[in-house]
């Protein structure tokens, strides 16, 4: 892992209305880091995330990616970025390879390509089928093979597996941990499943109310403490706000 | 190379767009067999001379039992020259009258007895619009001035009923029914019929559309990638154009084939009108659909658009019942140009002295709207 900065976000604010959903994020993701953003609904993961993708305008603060920000720079920043939205429907009629090779297109890829993602998240039985008919599982990892479709250099995940059961978790994990090897992307991954982040992820972000609390590795975070009283992940959630997650694989 | 990729882009959007229509089984009926179904219903309905069956109240209390000897000019009237009902179940018919007509159709109304409690009751439902009763031996007729098939069924029945004589209108030789091609109703009603599928498929085709897809996350998806945004737009409007046209030419066939219909106009005048109708109500549709992401919100926008131009546009009956002070207006509705000219071309023989403006005016109200909506859309 390099340690030179792919995403740097500094202090960063966001509000909707009444709602200040960000207040003062700084975060810096280096080369080939594997980083969760953990935290429960309305945390402002997926706003802060949502910045980074560059769906979202900051109010305040700035975002670069490889250096460049948004602005000026979205053809050649949307290249490298491979994400994957929370709750994102595609089209239902059409079928799984017709899907890949929409986005492929998007990115001046063809047919070979969409042939290594198929293979790479495990939908080659499943080519032909319709979207429509695809389950909660193999819809997340068309999803997941729509944003690997690039190559990307980054890749931002959004809950990616919300709502699968175990398995459907796993094999999703699975793709990710291969990525890890063979590649030297760097992964944003918001998740309230502490066993996920725990699991994928070389660094931890811990975020509630638009404020990031704590961050670092595993062993970072456990070893700080030096009451011996917190174990687990979810151990450090409640010392930190007073509440759990609420959510275990 | 560069140029190939876009082109491939906008293929690949293209064909996936059409493929999302195609694919649903819905479209097939609604898009292309509903308006055929349609216009053969209106059509079957409008130019076959069909019999007009009426049912006329005659109350009971005015008359005795049988009837006759009564003194009653109505009641002799319908003894002697209509056909006798003598069951006495009260719902049925007791007199039936048929006037004979080959060149109009026949005229038949069925004479009901019964109590003027009833008859109004019936009135109300509109089960019969004329009450006949006796008054001093004098006919009486009790009827909606306001409701025209009342006024025709008096229209028929006073002449007769009175002096007693049955005028048969097949022996007029001044009666000439009109069946030259572009003077029916079906001529009238296929055109309107083809440009009501133009608006209400692009409406709801690109507008529904777009906010569905916007509602899924797929806009905010797609343009999360170098994807060209205006590509989708002309993918999506292309796609609409294609089954708007394939549509229109099904709907055309098959009148021609069912009804005789012929185009008696310029045909390429007539295909860049519909272009510009097209346009007109795609770039509407994108304004339309700019901003919500919310369904329900888009459907009442969308009905908002059409409902209006739908009930005033003359597509089923002609706009000219309306009063005079709406006309200008109703004039310059969208679907009303489109209507107007396409009818001139099909029934009219015009050309492009009479649609050239038309076409102008439909194509700058679509790259208007287009151009505005562009400027608002939310793509996120």
């Amino acid at each position: 892992m390099s340690f030179d900065p792919v995403i740097e976000v500094k202090n960063v604010w966001k509000s909707f209305k009444t709602v200040k959903a960000v207040k003062g994020v700084n975060i810096t993701i280096p080369k080939g880091q594997f980083v969760a953003l953990l935290g429960p609904n309305g945390a402002g993961k997926t706003t802060l995330v949502e910045m980074i993708e560059g769906i979202q305008k900051p109010d305040n603060g700035e975002i670069t990616i490889m250096g460049k920000r948004w602005k000026g720079n979205e053809d050649e920043l949307h290249r490298i970025i491979g994400i994957s939205l929370q709750e994102t429907r595609f089209i239902d009629k059409l079928r799984v390879s017709e899907t890949l090779m929409m986005f492929a297109s998007f990115f001046n890829m063809g047919k070979k390509r969409v042939e290594e993602i198929m293979n790479i998240v495990g939908l080659e039985e499943k080519r032909r089928s319709y979207v429509v008919n695809l389950s909660g599982g193999q819809r997340q990892r068309l999803a997941l093979g729509i944003s690997l479709i690039n190559n990307p250099s980054i890749l931002l995940l959004d809950e990616p597996t919300t709502g699968l059961d175990p398995n459907a978790r796993r094999e999703i994990w699975e793709i990710l941990h291969s990525l890890k090897k063979d590649s030297d992307t760097s992964m944003i991954l918001t998740t309230h499943y502490m066993e996920e982040a725990e699991n994928l992820c070389d660094y931890i972000i811990i975020m509630d109310h638009g404020v990031v609390l704590k961050e670092g590795t595993m062993n970072y975070l456990l070893g700080d403490d030096r009451s011996g009283k917190i174990k687990t992940l979810d151990d450090l959630f409640v010392s930190l706000t007073g509440r759990t997650i609420n959510e275990t694989v | 190379m560069r140029r190939f990729n876009r082109l491939n882009q906008l293929w690949q959007l293209t064909a996936a767009l059409f493929r999302e229509i195609i694919r649903e089984p819905g479209v097939l009926f609604w898009g292309i067999l509903f308006p055929i179904l349609m216009s053969l219903g209106l059509g079957i309905a409008f130019t076959k001379k069909a019999d007009v069956t009426r049912k006329v109240a005659v109350i009971a209390s005015d008359f005795n039992v049988s009837g006759r000897d009564s003194g009653s000019v109505l009641i002799s009237f319908l003894e002697k020259n209509c056909e006798k009902n003598n069951s006495t179940d009260g719902d049925e018919w007791k007199w039936k009258l048929t006037l004979k007509d080959d060149k109009l159709g026949n005229s038949i109304f069925m004479f009901h007895m019964m109590e003027w409690q009833k008859a109004m009751m019936m009135l109300k439902r509109g089960t019969i619009n004329v009450v006949l009763t006796d008054k001093e031996g004098h006919t009486e007729y009790h009827f909606d001035p306001m409701n025209s098939d009342a006024q025709l069924t008096y229209l028929k029945l006073n002449p007769l009923i009175g002096s007693g004589k049955v005028v048969e209108t097949a022996s007029a030789e001044y009666v000439r029914p009109l069946t030259v091609t572009g003077t029916r109703y079906i001529d009238f009603l296929v055109p309107g019929l083809i440009t009501m599928g133009v608006m209400m498929s692009s409406m709801w085709g690109i507008s529904y559309g777009i906010i569905e897809k916007r509602s899924k996350k797929l806009l905010r998806r797609l343009v999360a990638t170098p994807m060209r945004k205006s590509h989708f737009l002309v993918a999506l409007i292309t796609v609409r154009i294609t089954m708007n046209f394939i549509e229109s030419l099904v709907l055309f066939v098959f009148s021609l084939f069912a009804f005789d219909m012929v185009i008696q106009g310029d045909i390429s005048a007539l295909i860049l009108l519909f272009l510009a109708g097209n346009i007109a109500f795609a770039g509407l549709a994108v304004f339309v659909s700019s901003h919500t992401s919310n369904t329900e919100v888009g459907n009442g926008l969308i009905n908002f658009v059409v409902m209006p131009m739908m009930v005033l546009s003359g597509i089923f009956f002609s706009y000219h019942n309306f009063p005079d002070w709406s006309l200008p207006v109703i004039q310059k509705l969208p679907l009303t140009i489109l209507t107007d000219g396409i009818r001139s071309i099909f029934n009219e023989g015009a050309g492009y002295n009479e649609v050239t403006i038309p076409i102008l005016i439909l194509t700058a109200t679509g790259v208007f709207f287009f151009t505005l909506g562009l400027k608002i859309f939310k793509w996120n």
